[in-house]
C-alpha cells in the first residue's frame, strides 16, 4: 500500500521528532511515505474560527492535490495526516463538502482558479489507524526486536482523533494505542484521562488554565506509575513536555515525565537507531526502563 | 355510469356528509367547497357539513336524511375508518339500512393533517369524495358473521400487571391461563424492598397476591413456560405454550428444599439470577423463598449430572416425594382462549452502553435494580447496604436518567426513575447514614403523594444537584478524592463544574422494551410504537386495546409505568376481556373471500398461498372452497387467482375500479 503523507506545519517545526520517527517506522515496515507536493496550511489554527470558508478552501486544496498525486493504482488516495488538528480539519472539510452542495460549489470554483478539482476520492487516515488496522498488531509485534518489557506507558489520545469523527476507535474509551503498546511488549496504565484536554493553545493565552490542565494529566500519569506518556499529536506533546518546568514551579509534587510520540516508541521497540527517531530532541529524556530494549541508551545523547 | 336497472336494490340515493372535525379538517380543507362539489356528483341526493359528524347531533342528521330522503347509500368524509367506521355503520343500521352501504373517506389523517397547502388539500378531499361516491354505488348488502367466544383468557407475563389481571378475571369466574417464562411469578416487583411513595413493604403487598394466584381454582399457572404460537382470531385463539423442563415434577414437589441441602455442592457458588448475580445459588435451587410456585428447579448448565453424567445425585435420595426427574422433557400445551392479555413487562437499560459511567469497570458502580436487592431484607446482604468489599458507603451518588432522555439511546422519560431514586436515597440514608447526592436533569414527581415524598427527602437532607453527569472516574485530584469514585458534573444551577467524590454510584437506569418484544408482537400480530413498546389502539380512548381485536395490554410492555399505573391498566384489560367474553359472541367483518365456482378451474394456486389455511379443495366438484370462519380477508387468493374466480366482499373489482376512476375522472 502506498500512502501519501501530509505533514502540516508542526511536523516541520516543533514536531520534527514526530516526522522523523513516523518516516523511519514506515520505511522500516516497507511502506515509505510519499510527501504531498506543494501542500499548504491545513486550515486549522485561527482560520477555522474566523472564516470557515477560507479554512475549507485551504483544506480542499490539499485534498485536490492528493487526488492529483495519487501514487496508488487504486481510485482512492490514502492520505496520512499525523497531526490531530490536520486530521480533524481535513475530515471536517471532507464531510462538509459532501453534505453542503452550495459550499461544495464555491470551493470547486476556487479550486478551478488553480486548475484543481476535488472529487471526494481521498481517504484521510491517522497513522495510528494505519499502523493498527492496515499493518496490524500481529505484524508490528513480529517486527519487535527489543520488547519493552516492564515499561509502563500512559496512552494519551487527546481530543481530536476520535471526536467527533470516531472512524477507527471508540470516542469515549479509545483503546487502539493501548493495544499497540501491548503489542510492543509494554504495559499500558489504566487511567481515565486518555481523551481529556491538553489545553491546546491555552498554555499560551491563559496559562493558569492551560498549565493546570497539563499538570492534571502529568500528575495522573505519575500517580498511575507511568514511565512515560505517549501522544499522537504534536500540540499535546509540546504542551505536556515543554511546560514541565513552569508547571513544577506551581505544583512542586510533579516529577519529570517523558512524553514520546507513539511512533518513537514503536521505533525503539523495532530496534531503530534512537537518532533516527528524533529521541535526542526530547526535552525530558526517557529514563532507562527495566527490560532489555535499551542497552546502549535510548536518548541518542549518551 | 349505467342506468337504474343495473342496481338490484333500485336507483342509488346517496348522502354525502363532510365533517369539520373542529378545525382539524376545516382548518385546512374548504369544507363548503367539498360539499358543493359533492352535490354535483351522480346519484347524490344530499350533501351536508357538520362540526362533529361523529357526535350525537351529527349522527342524527344522517339518520334523519336516510329516513326522510330515502337514502340507500352514505358517504362520510371525516377521519380514519379505524376511529369511526363502526360508528357510522351503526347509524345506517339504526336507520334501517344495511350497514355496508357505507363508505368512509379519510380527509383528516390522509389530507388535512398531512397536506401543507389548503388549495391542494381541498382538491384532494374532493377527489377522494368523488371516488367514494362512485364506489359506494356498487356496494352490496352484507351480513356480519357471529362467532361464539371461548370463555377462557390467556395472560402472558406474571409480573404485578399479569397477576392483577389474572386474579381479577379469576375472581369473576373466568378461567385464566397465566404463562410466565421465569421459574416464579412476581416480576420486577418481587425484587423490591419498599415501594414509593408510601414505603409499603413490596413483599407484604405482592406475595399474598402471588399465593392467591397459585391457589386460585380458576387459574392455571404455567411458570418457566413461553408462548410459542398463536392462531385464530378474536374470541377463538389457539395458543401453543412451551413448558420448559425444570427436572422437578411440579405436582409432587412441596418446596421442602431438602434437595437443595443435599446437593453435592456444599456451598452455593453460581451467580444467582434473581439477585442479579449479587448472591449465589446451587444448581438445584428456588429463586427466592417466596417464589410462586414454591417448586425447585435444576439448572442443567451448572448441574454436574447434566454436564458430565457423573454425580451421586444426592438430591434424588433427599426427595421423599420422588419429585426429581432428570429425564423430564419439555412439554407443549395447546389451549383455546377467547381473549389474550399481554403483560410482558420491560427490561432495564444496560449501562455498559454508557462507558463513561464506569459500570462493569468500577466495582462500586451499581444499577438501581442491584441496589434494590441490597436494600432488600430478603436480599443477598440481608438488607445491609455494603459495597462489594464489605465496606459501608459513607457517600453515595445517584445518577438519574441513565439511558433515558438521551438522544443517543432513548429520547423518552422512563417515568419511574425519579421516584425510585428518591426511594433508594431514603433507604440508603436510613440504612447507612451516608450523604446521598442525586444528580438530576429535572425532578419529575407527578402522582398522588409523589411531590410530598420529594419534599420529605429534601427535609431529610438528601442533596440534589441539577445537571447531567459527564463521567464517573477514579481520577483523584485532591487527597480527599483518593480511593473514591469521582462524579464530574456541571451544576447547572450555579454554573460550575463540580467533582463529587463518593464511595458508591447508583445508576438510575431507564426502562426499555423486552429484548424480544418485536418477536412477541409479530407472534400476537400487534404493533409497536417507535421505541419498541407495544402500541395501544388509541392513547386516550382505547389505552389497553390493540389493533388486533381480543388482544389487550397491561403494564410496562405498553410503555414505562409504575406499579399503580400497571395495576390500573391490568384491571382495565381484565374488564375489556370480560366484556368480550360475557357478550358470548363476536361479529366478524364480512370482508371474506369467496369462490365463483363456475369460473374456478381447479388449479389450486390459492390453496398454498392462503396464510390461514382457509381454502380446501372439493375433489368431487373440482373447485376450491373457502372456509369463511377461517378467512381473514387478506385478499391474497383474490390477487393470485388466474381465472378471476376468487373474489372478496367489500373489495369487488367493480368497487375498486370505480374508486380509481372516481379519482382519475376528477383529476
Amino acid at each position: 500500500m502506498a500512502y501519501l503523507y501530509f505533514p502540516g506545519c508542526s511536523l516541520k517545526g516543533t514536531g520534527r521528532a514526530y516526522e522523523e520517527s513516523l518516516r523511519a517506522v514506515f520505511e522500516a515496515l516497507g511502506a515509505p511515505l510519499i510527501e504531498l507536493e506543494d501542500w499548504n496550511c491545513c486550515g486549522a489554527t485561527t482560520y477555522m474560527s474566523i472564516d470557515e470558508r477560507q479554512a475549507f478552501a485551504l483544506a480542499a486544496r490539499n485534498l485536490a492535490l492528493a487526488e492529483a498525486q495519487n501514487p496508488s493504482p487504486a481510485d482512492r488516495v490514502e492520505l496520512i495526516a499525523p497531526c490531530s488538528a490536520c486530521y480533524l480539519v481535513l475530515l471536517k472539510t471532507q464531510q462538509c463538502l459532501a453534505t453542503d452542495a452550495s459550499l461544495c460549489q464555491r470551493i470547486s470554483t476556487a479550486l478551478k482558479e488553480e486548475g484543481l478539482c476535488y472529487r471526494g476520492r481521498v481517504r484521510i487516515r491517522h497513522p495510528l489507524d494505519v499502523l493498527v488496522h492496515d499493518v496490524g498488531l500481529q505484524e508490528l509485534s513480529r517486527r519487535v526486536q527489543h520488547p519493552l518489557r516492564g515499561m509502563r506507558v500512559a496512552c494519551y489520545y487527546g481530543c481530536q482523533i476520535v471526536r467527533p469523527y470516531a472512524l477507527f476507535d471508540d470516542p469515549h474509551r479509545p483503546t487502539t494505542l493501548d493495544d499497540l503498546v501491548r503489542a510492543l511488549g509494554a504495559e499500558p496504565v489504566d487511567w481515565a484521562l486518555r481523551t481529556h484536554c491538553c489545553g491546546g493553545s491555552l498554555t499560551g493565552t491563559l496559562p493558569e488554565v492551560g498549565l493546570r490542565l497539563n499538570y492534571l494529566l502529568l500528575r495522573e500519569a505519575q500517580r498511575r506509575g507511568a514511565d512515560c506518556i505517549i501522544t499522537v499529536c504534536p500540540l499535546c506533546q509540546f504542551n505536556l513536555e515543554a511546560y514541565q518546568d513552569q508547571i513544577r514551579r506551581r505544583y512542586p509534587d510533579l516529577n519529570a515525565m517523558p512524553v514520546l510520540y507513539f511512533t518513537q516508541l514503536i521505533g525503539l521497540a523495532m530496534g531503530l537507531p534512537p537518532q533516527a527517531l528524533g529521541m535526542q530532541r526530547l526535552m525530558v529524556p526517557l529514563i532507562q526502563p527495566v527490560g532489555a530494549f535499551a542497552k546502549g541508551g535510548v536518548h541518542g545523547r549518551a | 355510469m349505467g342506468g337504474h336497472e343495473v342496481y338490484p336494490d333500485g336507483a342509488p340515493r346517496i348522502g354525502v356528509y363532510v365533517c369539520h372535525c373542529g378545525l382539524n379538517i376545516a382548518g385546512k380543507v374548504d369544507v363548503h367547497e367539498v360539499v358543493a362539489f359533492a352535490r354535483t356528483l351522480p346519484f347524490v341526493v344530499v350533501a351536508r357539513e357538520y362540526k362533529f359528524m361523529c357526535s350525537d347531533p351529527g349522527q342524527e342528521l344522517i339518520r334523519e336524511d336516510i329516513r326522510e330522503l330515502n337514502l340507500n347509500r352514505v358517504v362520510v368524509a371525516s377521519c380514519s375508518p379505524l376511529l369511526h367506521e363502526a360508528t357510522f355503520r351503526r347509524v345506517l343500521e339504526q336507520a334501517g339500512q344495511n350497514p355496508f352501504f357505507f363508505q368512509m373517506v379519510n380527509i383528516r389523517e390522509h389530507v388535512s393533517w398531512v397536506t401543507e397547502d389548503p388549495r391542494e388539500a381541498t382538491e384532494k378531499a374532493k377527489a377522494l369524495v368523488a371516488a367514494a361516491v362512485r364506489r359506494v354505488i356498487f356496494h352490496e348488502p352484507l351480513q356480519r358473521r357471529r362467532v361464539p367466544v371461548k370463555d377462557r383468557v390467556l395472560v402472558v407475563g406474571g409480573g404485578i400487571a399479569g397477576i392483577h389481571a389474572a386474579l381479577t378475571l379469576a375472581d369473576a369466574g373466568k378461567h385464566v391461563y397465566l404463562v410466565e417464562r421465569e421459574p416464579t411469578i412476581g416480576g420486577h416487583m418481587a425484587l423490591f424492598d419498599k415501594t414509593f411513595p408510601t414505603l409499603d413493604c413490596a413483599a407484604c403487598i405482592l406475595t399474598p397476591k402471588m399465593s392467591a394466584v397459585a391457589s386460585h381454582p380458576n387459574i392455571t399457572l404455567w411458570t418457566y413456560s413461553e408462548v410459542i404460537g398463536v392462531e385464530g382470531f378474536v374470541g377463538n385463539f389457539r395458543v401453543r405454550v412451551r413448558r420448559k423442563p425444570r427436572y422437578v415434577i411440579e405436582e409432587l414437589c412441596v418446596g421442602c428444599l431438602q434437595c437443595i441441602d443435599a446437593c453435592v455442592y456444599k456451598d452455593a457458588r453460581f451467580p444467582d439470577e434473581f439477585n442479579l448475580g449479587l448472591g449465589k445459588r446451587k444448581p438445584i435451587y428456588i429463586p427466592f423463598p417466596q417464589a410462586t410456585p414454591r417448586v425447585v428447579l435444576i439448572d442443567p448448565e451448572t448441574c454436574i449430572w447434566f454436564k458430565t453424567g457423573k454425580c451421586k445425585r444426592t438430591c434424588l435420595e433427599a426427595c421423599e416425594r420422588k419429585a426429581i426427574d432428570f429425564e423430564q422433557q419439555e412439554r407443549i400445551e395447546e389451549i383455546e382462549v377467547g381473549a389474550i392479555i399481554l403483560a410482558t413487562g420491560f427490561k432495564t437499560f444496560d449501562p455498559r452502553r454508557i462507558p463513561e459511567y464506569g459500570y462493569g469497570k468500577y466495582p462500586n458502580v451499581y444499577t438501581a435494580l442491584e441496589v434494590e436487592r441490597l436494600v432488600n431484607a430478603a436480599g443477598p446482604t440481608g438488607g445491609e447496604v455494603r459495597l462489594r468489599d464489605g465496606r459501608i458507603p459513607q457517600r453515595v451518588g445517584i445518577i438519574h436518567c441513565v439511558g433515558s432522555r438521551d438522544e443517543r439511546f432513548n429520547r423518552y422519560c422512563s417515568r419511574v426513575c425519579c421516584m425510585y431514586s428518591l426511594k433508594l436515597a431514603h433507604l440508603i440514608k436510613e440504612r447507612t447514614g451516608a450523604e446521598v447526592y442525586n444528580f438530576y436533569i429535572d425532578m419529575r414527581t407527578p402522582g398522588k403523594g409523589y411531590e410530598e415524598f420529594y419534599d420529605r427527602l429534601l427535609q431529610e437532607g438528601v442533596h440534589f444537584i441539577r445537571g447531567r453527569v459527564a463521567e464517573v472516574t477514579d481520577w483523584a485530584v485532591t487527597p480527599e478524592e483518593e480511593g473514591k469514585l469521582i462524579i464530574r458534573v456541571e451544576d447547572t444551577l450555579i454554573g460550575v463544574v463540580r467533582r463529587i467524590p463518593v464511595d458508591m454510584v447508583v445508576l438510575a437506569v431507564g426502562l426499555e422494551p423486552q429484548p424480544d418484544a418485536d418477536a412477541v408482537r409479530r407472534m400476537f400480530n400487534i404493533s409497536c410504537s417507535k421505541e419498541g413498546f407495544f402500541l395501544e389502539r388509541h392513547p386516550k380512548l382505547a389505552p389497553v386495546s390493540t389493533f388486533t381485536d381480543g388482544i389487550f395490554l397491561a403494564g410496562a410492555c405498553q410503555g414505562p409505568k409504575d406499579i399503580p399505573d400497571s395495576v390500573a391498566q391490568a384491571g382495565a384489560a381484565a374488564a375489556e376481556a370480560m366484556a368480550l367474553i360475557d357478550k358470548g359472541y363476536v361479529e366478524l367483518e364480512p370482508n371474506t373471500a369467496y369462490i365463483v365456482e363456475e369460473l374456478c378451474s381447479g388449479c389450486k394456486t390459492c390453496i398454498g398461498l392462503c396464510p390461514y389455511n382457509a381454502i380446501s379443495f372439493d375433489e368431487a366438484r373440482g373447485v376450491a372452497v373457502i372456509n369463511e370462519a377461517l378467512c381473514k380477508g387478506c385478499g391474497t387468493c383474490v390477487a393470485a387467482c388466474p381465472s378471476g374466480a376468487a373474489r372478496q366482499h367489500l373489495f369487488e373489482d367493480a368497487q375498486i375500479l370505480q374508486e380509481i376512476e372516481g379519482v382519475l375522472a376528477y383529476v
